[in-house]
């Protein structure tokens, strides 16, 4: 039939998404002699974080984008010469079981925007190493053009080499002023954006974050044990520094202005909890705004396949894995940023780790140097993770956030619902969770399925003071869009049983 | 000041020649490798779709895929995501009012 998918042979391992952490567990288990088969929507290897230049940019310094680049050219050396089946384009929308514990149907669509044919492997076992992607919290004016997310801002400048805001010239053509771009939210990757954007010509006027760094001081432990995480602060506060960029911590851009794209945006002073201080408010000019509250792990493809989860302590879930980086499915591992956000070099630990354990698995027992070098990972990301839990409780949105949204302010930026309708769901029409919120106003019901808005609407749900951000339902039956046509064509239905091809 | 950084001298990019495309019309430079979201966003222009309901100009947000913001129609098809789709020379991208299909009239 037509439509139907492309079968591929079996393979031993599919790897679902090629950042740090899915290119460390391919090239750990391919070295291993594994038949691996590297699945991601991108058409580079990277992953986010080390997203780059399309090559015909002809970047002939792409590392002045990233920290350790050397670390990503290792490892996209080792992808070469790994010969693993590395499938570029792919945008998975779900993976399905033959029996209990596998093997595993991984089906997905192709082509820049998922338009293209339907692509369906086979796997003996599955590594979920989706990432994630940015938390934004909702706030006067958010939806206006010219506000884009600070991890998004960094993305287009990473692979496009452009900055948002009044045009940063192409090549060869005349440079304009830069553009003024203020980078607010909460988290590390705040320091970094900023960082980048400033190198790249941006004006800097101030990057705004919510919380402040007392956080870390407070946990001197996990501090000390990860001095590399140290210095790379400090680095990105001297870069800051050097550019003239001011950091406000404790503050929050809390109104954005300007008819069609942005013209200055508000920060205010916020109090312990994240309340905006009343009469605090300062005006600052700019052409854009970048934007973000830390990330949450992306598990659309690991709720559908029933993997337990743990909540991480800014309020997300993430996957609940043992020390084996094995998920509550048998036959499924995840690692990086799906068992909490914790950054590229964690993820390249957790993706080796995965690597030897599901080569072990699948081939007997482990080889004596391997059970070594996983003895030595585990140290290694037992330390990450303890502070990876300190950078998410110090950043972790403190309640009082949703008193700087007006009724007015749009939440569900794509079926423009506002605050007030979801007050009006919850004060007036009972409802308790984002689920019921969702049903009565359309919260959540539109083209990004919630991802953008989840989070806020189910703070504003849950109206319990004091609780922080409760976690947001992500479950959802397919991980990417699928046209109907691409579902109707199907010569089976999906589902628990199918996967056999 | 004379401002003298860009990306591209950040990177020391050397890309192969410049080609066109249009936004409503007007002729677009764009970079090979650039999705239409860059070649947008380099010409200075940041909304290219306005909203369902209000009727409000959106363009790039999430730079990933996954906001959809930044949905265009980009050759006639409507509902492409910007940021994920290269441009190609002689692309046209229209302002997408709407659901982008305001000629079904549904």
């Amino acid at each position: 039939m037509a439509n139907s998918p492309s079968e591929e042979p079996e393979y031993d391992l599919a790897v679902i998404g090629a950042g740090p952490a899915g290119v460390a567990g391919a090239v750990t288990a391919a070295e291993l002699g594994l038949a691996v088969a590297l699945l991601d929507a991108a058409e580079r290897p990277g992953g986010q974080f080390y997203r780059h230049p399309h090559p015909a940019l002809g970047a002939a310094r792409p590392q002045a984008l990233h920290h350790d680049w050397g670390t990503f050219v290792d490892l996209r050396r080792r992808l070469a010469a790994s010969g693993l089946r590395h499938l570029a384009g792919h945008h998975v929308w779900t993976v399905v079981p033959a029996g209990p514990e596998g093997p595993w149907g991984v089906h997905a669509v192709t082509g820049a925007d998922g338009g293209g044919p339907l692509v369906r492997i086979r796997a003996r076992a599955v590594l979920l190493a989706t990432g994630a992607y940015e938390r934004q919290l909702p706030f006067p004016g958010w939806a206006l053009p010219g506000v884009v997310g600070a991890g998004g801002a960094q993305a287009m400048l990473k692979s496009g080499l452009v900055l948002p805001g009044n045009g940063t010239c192409s090549v060869g053509v005349r440079s304009r002023a830069g553009a003024r771009v203020v980078v607010a939210g909460s988290g590390p990757l705040l320091l970094a954006v900023a960082t980048t954007l400033a190198a790249a010509g941006a004006r800097v006027p101030a990057v705004v974050e919510a919380s402040d760094y007392l956080g870390y001081a407070r946990r001197p432990g996990a501090l000390a044990a990860q001095p590399g995480k140290l210095a790379e602060a400090a680095a990105h506060r001297a870069a800051l520094w050097r550019h003239g960029v001011r950091l406000r911590t404790r503050s929050a851009v809390t109104e954005v202005h300007g008819a069609d794209r942005v013209a200055a945006v508000t920060v205010s002073r916020l109090d312990r909890d994240w309340r905006p201080v009343r009469g605090s408010g300062r005006r600052i000019a700019c052409d854009a705004l970048a934007v973000g509250h830390g990330l949450v792990p992306q598990l659309d493809l690991a709720l559908a396949l029933g993997c337990a989860t743990r909540r991480t302590p800014d309020g997300a879930s993430a996957l609940d894995l043992d020390t084996h980086q094995r998920t509550s499915v048998p036959g499924v591992w995840a690692a990086g940023e799906t068992g909490g956000v914790g950054g590229a070099q964690l993820a390249c630990v957790e993706g080796e780790l995965a690597g030897l354990a599901i080569a072990a698995r699948l081939r007997g027992r482990p080889a004596p140097t391997a059970i070594r070098r996983a003895r030595s990972l585990r140290r290694r990301r037992d330390r990450m993770r303890a502070f990876a839990d300190v950078m998410a409780r110090t950043h972790a949105p403190g309640p009082g956030w949703s008193r700087w949204l007006d009724d007015a302010t749009e939440v569900c930026r794509c079926e423009e619902v506002t605050a007030g309708r979801v007050r009006e769901a919850v004060a007036d029409h009972g409802a308790r969770d984002a689920r019921t919120v969702k049903l009565l106003t359309r919260a959540g019901m539109g083209w990004c399925q919630g991802r953008m808005c989840g989070p806020a609407v189910a703070c504003l749900a849950a109206q319990v003071p004091g609780t922080g951000l409760p976690p947001s339902p992500e479950r959802r039956p397919l991980a990417v869009p699928v046209p109907l046509g691409v579902l109707a064509a199907l010569d089976e239905p999906p589902g628990p049983g199918d996967g056999t091809g | 000041m004379a401002h003298d950084r860009n990306p591209a001298r950040l990177v020391g990019a050397a890309p192969g020649p410049a080609f066109e495309i249009t936004f409503d019309g007007r002729p677009v430079p764009a970079l090979p490798g650039q999705s239409l979201a860059a070649a947008l966003w380099a010409a200075g222009i940041l909304a290219w779709r306005t909203t369902r309901v209000g009727g409000r100009p959106r363009g790039a947000f999430c730079g990933i895929g996954h906001c959809f913001d930044c949905l265009a129609t980009v050759n006639g098809t409507a509902n492409r995501r910007a940021c994920l789709v290269p441009a190609r020379p002689g692309d046209t991208v229209t302002t997408q009012e709407g659901n982008g299909h305001g000629e079904l009239a549904v």
